[in-house]
């Protein structure tokens, strides 16, 4: 496969139990696509990804980079975490499970919703992880 | 129904700035769970909670929310009420429950 011509590439740090930041690089993110001029659909597909792998760095993780890549045809996010790994896949892919605590719930955390909710708003979207290292999320938007 | 005309018909009380009275409001969301509000609500959307923390303002400001109403006069934290402002996001406050600040909105035609 060729390589795509590269328009835009930023890594953001993400830090866990940062809550007093957690939302700041989904709506960095969402600034730059609005300012680039990025059709609103895609932005919107776009900012509900990223703010659910935000807060699930925020949540689970020790820390995380998040590679933030725009090409011609896609908007390209992978993000690579140091952190306890999902246990189960499956089980955390289905709506409504979550391993959120209960301070987490009473935030309006912990809906189960995170993960479906990228799924569901991405062209395509992939899920590794190895328990006690780490879990790398990678999911793609089409521009058209 | 515009921001400013939906605080005085429900008596709202602002509890950090109008940044845009004139900004219209088309339909509302009401709900605390955070991803359900991010998935389902709708550009310039009420958004109607019990949620105080800071971390209503994100998604509020991601989703474009028109603006937060917070029942139940509960208080809301400062810093949210800090970053609600550094974003340009108007936070409300009424002592109904969301079912009945739901209701009422719903029914003056906000639908």
């Amino acid at each position: 496969m060729m390589e795509q011509e590269i328009l835009y590439n930023k890594i953001f740090g993400i830090s866990g139990k940062d809550f007093a930041n957690a939302g700041s690089v989904s709506v960095k993110i969402k600034k730059i696509l609005k300012e680039i001029g990025i059709k609103p659909e895609v932005v919107y597909r776009v900012s509900i990804c990223c703010y659910e792998a935000e807060m699930n760095v925020i949540m689970y993780a020790r820390i995380a980079k998040l590679n933030f890549t725009i090409t011609p045809n896609e908007v390209i996010i992978i993000i690579e975490d140091e952190g306890p790994g999902i246990e189960n896949i499956e089980l955390a892919m289905k709506e409504g499970f979550s391993t959120a605590t209960q301070e987490m719930r009473e935030m309006g955390f912990g809906a189960g919703l995170g993960l479906p909710n990228i799924k569901n708003n991405s062209d395509e979207f992939k899920i590794e992880t190895e328990l006690l290292k780490g879990t790398k999320l990678f999911f793609k938007i089409y521009l058209n | 129904m515009k921001i400013k005309e939906l605080i005085e018909k429900f008596d709202l009380k602002v509890l950090n700035e109008v940044f845009d009275p004139g900004r219209e409001v088309s339909g509302g969301y009401t709900g605390d769970l955070l991803s359900d509000v991010i998935a389902n609500s709708k550009k310039d959307n009420i958004w109607i909670t019990m949620q105080t923390h800071l971390n209503i303002i994100a998604v509020a400001s991601l989703k474009e929310l028109s603006a937060i109403i917070v029942v139940m006069g509960r208080e809301v934290d400062k810093d949210a009420i800090a970053k609600a402002t550094e974003e340009n996001i108007t936070i409300l406050g009424t002592d109904l429950t969301a079912y009945r600040m739901s209701g009422k909105i719903f029914e003056s035609g906000i639908k």
